[in-house]
């Protein structure tokens, strides 16, 4: 029986697919550098020329690409660049396991393999007009740099944006050149923190991220709000945003899990029934209070 | 849907005309149980009930290669035959219309797609014993998902044609099936009358969804992650799990990359650790409870049905008897049973992971 809404088929009704999303992508490695002592910066490219730039501008702040090498394993990373600035993919890579350490070995010009975007991503469109409250921690600036620059690159479309990022020390916090060069900027407001500084030369704030949110002046109930950072800072920066205001709906966070397939196979995300790399990574604050054991 | 009779003289005639569209498999004995093998017909056993393995092994291999590298490229590998599956029960069938809608939701799997499209699945109706509990989770009978569906009535089976393909395929033994009679018709719904009544396991698994929703916190949970082995058997034997996982194998004789997938359990300690070594369910309590979870509320929640189709296999699996009527039995407070006297009876100390 032919059925309304039904994924494409053929004559015998059988789903045809046109693209196997298990097939990696070649990319090739253009720029790395060292971010802090264990987080390296990738900037990569795709190889097929015709897929460079519908790859680079079709994806949304938030999203995530399977990053493989060949006997190495596969693994989700998010996206720290972002659509508004096509060609390239960037990636803050953690060196903590077998895959990471096989790319830490990888040379400019290497090869890596992709796939994706996958997952939700910031609804950024909904969030035209709002006031933007970023609250990042340690590597959490990866996912929220992506949305960051996304909202600057287009600045009209939003209120006003408030950033806010704390790290453990000054070594620990990635995009810090990038940073205090934002702070020079006017038509937003950045904040810097570290837990300690043991160089004696930090310029800016000493102490938790929450903090500083003493400098944070939004319209609460027109505002947007997103965390993203180690799983124990979440239920502090969410109490902050609660007490300015903000709505349950309108506070964001992007979550990790382990992930295989990125596209709601594996099993290995999920979250009660929700999985993680197609329900998520992004999700509101209501979503938590709904799934149990999300955060 | 269309019906015909075939003499259980035909029945051979008839399986062996459908191997014309590909290896047939069926049920047949190995040790006291019974396994899908690919034998002649004569082996198959028309009374089996639950396989070990489930049906999924065809569709989602226990362990297949998906991808091959080599000279710096990966391409696509498929390895599909065309068989033909006779023996599927109702639940195996409801099982594989899971897996179907799983596995052609949002990102559609072509290993799936190929293996499907290239099986005839013949179904074949069965009489319950002491661990089926499908007249609970509403999948005693089955309207579609299969190509043929036998009835066996005694001296002959109806056969009833559910797809296309299987239309097609009643081509290659058109000689040996008939038109039913009223008296067919009279006889089948006799034998649906006595089926019903052969059901012994009584339970409202209807309410699950809610009651599992308020004993989220119960101690429960505790006490079966204590006898819990962590071993995956009930997800292995489990018609409607999904889970794999992915691993690249280096093949020495072809010098090429496998990557491999194969099947996973959410009841294994990795299965939420991520790089660095967190791990989202430590305990043993945390994942079985996912288990329960996913398969009772959650997949309600998603697809309107459980994932639960009542076929036993976790029943008579599980070397520790967690298993869906268990669990489903001390969350109802109900009488306890052998597995809950048991825990009762040994003074084990809770311990996790």
């Amino acid at each position: 029986m032919l059925k309304a809404n039904a994924p494409k088929c053929n004559i015998r009704g059988n789903v045809v697919v046109e693209e196997n999303p298990y097939l990696p992508e070649r990319a090739r490695i253009v720029r790395k550098f060292d971010l802090t002592r264990d987080v390296r910066f990738f900037q990569v490219r795709i190889c097929d020329p015709d897929k460079v730039m519908t790859w680079t501008t079709n994806y949304k702040p938030g999203q995530f690409m399977m990053v493989s090498l060949p006997n190495a394993g596969e693994a989700p990373f998010s996206i720290t660049s972002t659509p508004s600035r096509p060609g390239l993919f960037e990636f803050c890579i953690r060196k903590v396991g077998r895959l990471t350490s096989k790319l830490f070995e990888l040379k400019e010009n290497d090869y890596i393999w992709l796939r994706g975007p996958f997952g939700n991503g910031f609804p950024v469109e909904m969030m035209y007009g709002k006031d933007l409250l970023f609250v990042a921690g340690g590597l959490g600036a990866a996912p929220l740099r992506s949305v960051l620059l996304y909202a600057l690159d287009y600045r009209d479309r939003f209120g006003k944006i408030f950033y806010l990022y704390g790290a453990r020390t000054p070594d620990d916090m990635l995009f810090r050149e990038e940073f205090f060069r934002m702070k020079e900027r006017d038509d937003f407001e950045c904040y810097l923190t570290v837990d300690a500084d043991p160089t004696g030369l930090w310029p800016f704030d000493i102490g938790v991220v929450t903090s500083l949110f003493k400098y944070v002046n939004v319209d609460a109930d027109n505002t947007v709000a997103i965390v993203c950072g180690p799983p124990v800072m979440y239920k502090y920066v969410v109490d902050e945003f609660l007490k300015i205001g903000i709505p349950d709906d309108h506070i964001f966070m992007t979550l990790e899990r382990k992930m295989k397939c990125g596209i709601g196979k594996c099993g290995q995300c999920v979250v009660e029934h929700k999985y993680t790399c197609v329900d998520g990574p992004v999700f509101t604050l209501w979503d938590v209070k709904n799934i149990r054991t999300l955060i | 849907m269309r019906v015909f009779k075939l003499k259980r003289e035909n029945f051979i005639p008839f399986m062996k005309g459908l191997s014309k569209f590909g290896e047939l498999w069926g049920p047949v004995r190995k040790g006291d149980r019974y396994v899908y093998a690919n034998e002649p017909p004569e082996k198959f056993v028309l009374n089996a009930i639950r396989t070990i393995v489930p049906a999924k092994k065809f569709f989602l291999p226990q362990k297949s290669t998906i991808l091959k590298f080599k000279n710096n490229e990966w391409r696509e590998h498929y390895d599909v035959k065309k068989r033909v599956i006779f023996g599927l029960h109702p639940c195996d069938i409801h099982a594989l219309n899971i897996y179907h809608k799983f596995y052609t939701r949002l990102y559609p799997d072509p290993y799936y797609l190929k293996n499907r499209e290239n099986t005839l699945i013949v179904g074949l109706s069965c009489l319950p014993d002491e661990n089926c509990f499908c007249h609970l989770t509403d999948t005693e009978t089955v309207n579609e998902g299969f190509d043929l569906f036998l009835t066996d009535l005694g001296d002959k089976f109806l056969v009833w044609v559910g797809s296309p393909k299987g239309d097609e395929s009643l081509k290659l033994v058109k000689d040996l099936i008939e038109d039913t009679t009223q008296k067919d018709i009279d006889e089948y719904v006799e034998w649906r009358k006595k089926r019903r009544s052969m059901f012994k396991v009584s339970l409202d698994l209807e309410g699950m969804p809610e009651i599992l929703t308020f004993n989220y916190d119960s101690p429960i949970w505790e006490q079966m992650g204590t006898a819990c082995l962590s071993c995956g058997t009930c997800t292995m034997v489990c018609p409607s799990c999904t889970c794999f996982d992915v691993d690249d194998e280096f093949d020495i004789r072809t010098d090429e990359m496998n990557r491999q997938r194969y099947w996973y359990s959410c009841v294994f300690r990795e299965y939420s650790m991520v790089a660095g070594g967190h791990n989202f369910r430590e305990a043993r309590s945390e994942r079985l409870k996912l288990w329960y979870t996913h398969k009772l509320v959650g997949f309600m929640s998603e697809y309107g049905s459980p994932a639960c189709v009542g076929c036993g296999r976790c029943v008579v699996s599980c070397p520790v008897d967690i298993n869906v009527i268990t669990v489903a039995k001390a969350l109802l407070k109900e009488k306890p049973d052998a597995f809950w006297a048991r825990m009762a009876s040994s003074n084990v100390e809770v311990q996790h992971a």
